[in-house]
């Protein structure tokens, strides 16, 4: 076990290189350090001053020095400043992570109990005009785009209706409660449609193998054969695809938190979209490659776990 | 330069020879013979395929610009509608909020937008955007993905390694946040955000072509072929491709899907579709604003999303019933 953790941590290096490499290529490509200096400094700083903030960062140094003085921050973890609010990006993540979680925790566990429970209805009652009715609907959930579900939620049930917030957050135990549960339930939805489908397909093939002809030939009624012994092995598979899906968490949702208002990861990536905040898009490519690195080799691990057939070493 | 009106003649002819040109190497292969029997029996398979078809030509109306080009065919068909001041509302007859009677030109079926501009005729332009930038990406993406896939799927060793290593590398960094780094790069505009759209579009493909032509190289008939001695080339061309083009063309159609929606989602975040053109992301976006006001406007947004919805839904439908109709027994 040992050895293949360090096998697969080692395997992850060149990638990371790689995204570095790319990140790297892409931040020389988009502005030149004249340009960048301009944008931080504002159109009244003098050449003088350009250049001594070049200097200052080292961007007057040959390529390949950049480069390796870029990969050494990268790897210290120190991700420089916003541009447009000049704070340390390292501490405006930590602090966007936790009311990330907030949303897609709860969000995530919906999303994961409904599509297993909506697979397992379906598979019970497969090919009847029911089962062939929820996989159309689950189709037409993943058919719209997640602004319109924000937007028409928001302008009804929050706006018209007043039934929920429309807007904002806060951290105060069940005070919070009011505020993340449109967003919530949004989440969910958007999630709904795409899993079920996948998870019924999943559950589908297990009821072909030998073992299920093999329970139903012994007598074991149709419930326990869907409730044990499909479910147990179906939830293999599914598990190891949600591990994978882990790192969209810790992202957060970038539609759902920014159109709500909610102070998270999503919402700081989107303002620096719509500002064109360059280290902070930058520094999100390297951390959240590596979060989804973290979760590819947490899934082999996983699925060796889980399946001894699949070998080690 | 997209903008050409003949540049975008000749994208679209150029478009459906392709389509055309691939049904009609598909119909002498056996396993695209049966697959087309299954589809005819299939209603909502011909339903779905019928409604993308109809996108696809208004779509194309749109984009074939008359000798000049400051009209398209669709232009000719909605040279009646006339242009209002503002806002009103569908099938009104007085601008909104306007408490003069002050009579609208004509009636609109779903009113008009903010500069006056007929939401319908706005709906159906929007077509070509869609159109644009799905068959853009995958112009880019499917081509690469299918080749790279069988390529590393026949060869294995160092040629898989390579390949897997760059499609790996692309995966593990967050879509949005590569897609959106991308189009910083290269400005905003359809041409850029499809070819973030197709470097970040064919792992999956590649992925799943790789598998497959890893299978179908057991097979006894490409051994057959190795042991007659055929070239690699010809092996690639003659034998693996076509075996998997079915995978390709159910991809293909899924993520055209994806591409629509994308689309949508980068014009909300302001990197998608440049100012002015006719997009249903735009009129989405618009809408955030619109169902906040009072008086409300909802006709837009509705329309806007109407649209983008039927779209997504009957490709999402047609890839499904390509995929029954291709493999009946898994699906």
């Amino acid at each position: 076990m040992f050895s293949y953790l360090v096998r697969r941590l080692l395997y992850a290096v060149p990638i990371l290189l790689g995204v570095i490499c790319i990140s790297f290529l892409l931040d020389n490509v988009m502005m030149s350090p004249d340009a960048k200096a301009s944008r931080v400094l504002g159109p009244k700083a003098t050449g003088q001053n350009r250049r001594e903030w070049i200097h200052n960062r080292g961007l007057d140094q040959p390529k390949p020095m950049q480069f390796v003085h870029y990969v050494g921050k990268l790897a210290t973890l120190q991700f420089g400043t916003s541009w447009v609010t000049g704070r340390d990006l390292g501490e405006v993540f930590l602090k966007g992570v936790g009311p990330s979680l907030c949303i897609t925790i709860p969000g995530f566990f919906a999303a994961f109990f409904a599509s297993v429970g909506l697979a397992l209805f379906q598979v019970f009652v497969r090919n009847s005009p029911l089962d062939r009715t929820l996989t159309f609907l689950s189709v037409a959930l993943m058919s719209v785009p997640t602004m319109v579900y924000v937007i028409f939620t928001q302008a009804f049930l929050a706006l018209g209706l007043s039934y929920f917030p429309a807007f904002g957050f806060n951290d105060d135990g069940f005070g919070m409660a009011r505020f993340i549960m449109l967003p919530v339930i949004i989440f969910m939805l958007i999630n709904l449609g795409h899993d079920a489908r996948l998870y019924r397909a999943i559950f589908l093939e297990e009821m072909g193998q030998d073992y299920i002809r093999t329970a139903q030939a012994k007598g074991v009624a149709n419930a326990r054969v869907l409730g044990v012994h499909v479910f147990k092995n179906g939830l293999i598979a599914i598990i190891t695809l949600v591990v994978a899906e882990l790192p969209r968490l810790v992202l957060g949702s970038l539609l759902i938190e920014s159109l709500f208002g909610i102070p998270g990861l999503g919402n700081v990536l989107v303002q620096a979209i719509q500002t064109g905040d360059q280290p902070v898009i930058m520094a999100s490519v390297f951390l959240g490659s590596g979060l989804y690195l973290f979760a590819f080799i947490l899934t082999d691990i996983f699925y060796a776990l889980a399946d001894p057939r699949i070998r080690l070493s | 330069m997209m903008d050409h009106w003949f540049i975008q003649d000749a994208l679209v002819l150029a478009g459906f020879a392709l389509i055309f040109f691939l049904l009609r190497a598909g119909s002498r292969n056996e396993r695209w013979q049966r697959a087309g029997a299954r589809l005819r029996r299939d209603r909502t398979g011909l339903l779905a395929l019928g409604i993308v078809l109809l996108y696809l030509a208004i779509g194309a109306c749109e984009m074939l610009k008359l000798p000049g080009g400051t009209r398209s065919i669709l232009d000719l068909f909605t040279a009646g509608v006339s242009p209002e001041k503002s806002y009103s509302a569908p099938l009104a007859e007085t601008l909104l909020g306007s408490t003069r009677h002050e009579h609208l030109l004509g009636r609109h079926l779903l009113g008009t937008d903010v500069l006056g501009k007929d939401v319908f005729v706005q709906m159906l332009k929007a077509c070509r955007t869609a159109l644009i930038i799905g068959g853009m990406t995958s112009a880019i993406y499917v081509p690469l993905g299918a080749l790279l896939g069988v390529l590393a799927g026949y060869f294995r060793r160092w040629v898989d390694d390579a390949i897997q290593y760059v499609y790996s590398t692309l995966a593990s960094i967050p879509e949005i946040l590569l897609l959106v780094a991308i189009l910083m790069v290269l400005g905003k505009g359809l041409g850029s955000m499809s070819i973030a759209l197709g470097v970040t579009g064919w792992v999956g493909l590649c992925r799943l072509i790789r598998g497959e032509t890893m299978r179908q190289t057991e097979r006894p008939y490409i051994t057959a072929a190795r042991a007659l001695g055929q070239s690699h080339g010809k092996i690639v061309v003659r034998h693996l491709l076509p075996n998997v083009m079915h995978l390709v063309l159910i991809s293909a159609v899924l993520g055209f899907s994806n591409i629509v929606l994308a689309e949508a989602i980068l014009s909300y975040l302001g990197v998608g579709a440049p100012v002015g053109t006719a997009s249903w992301g735009v009129m989405i976006d618009a809408g955030r604003t619109e169902l906040g006001r009072d008086p409300l406007v909802w006709w837009n947004i509705s329309a806007a999303t109407a649209a983008l919805f039927g779209f997504v839904l009957a490709l999402n439908l047609l890839g499904d019933s390509l995929r029954r109709a291709f493999d009946p027994k898994r699906a």
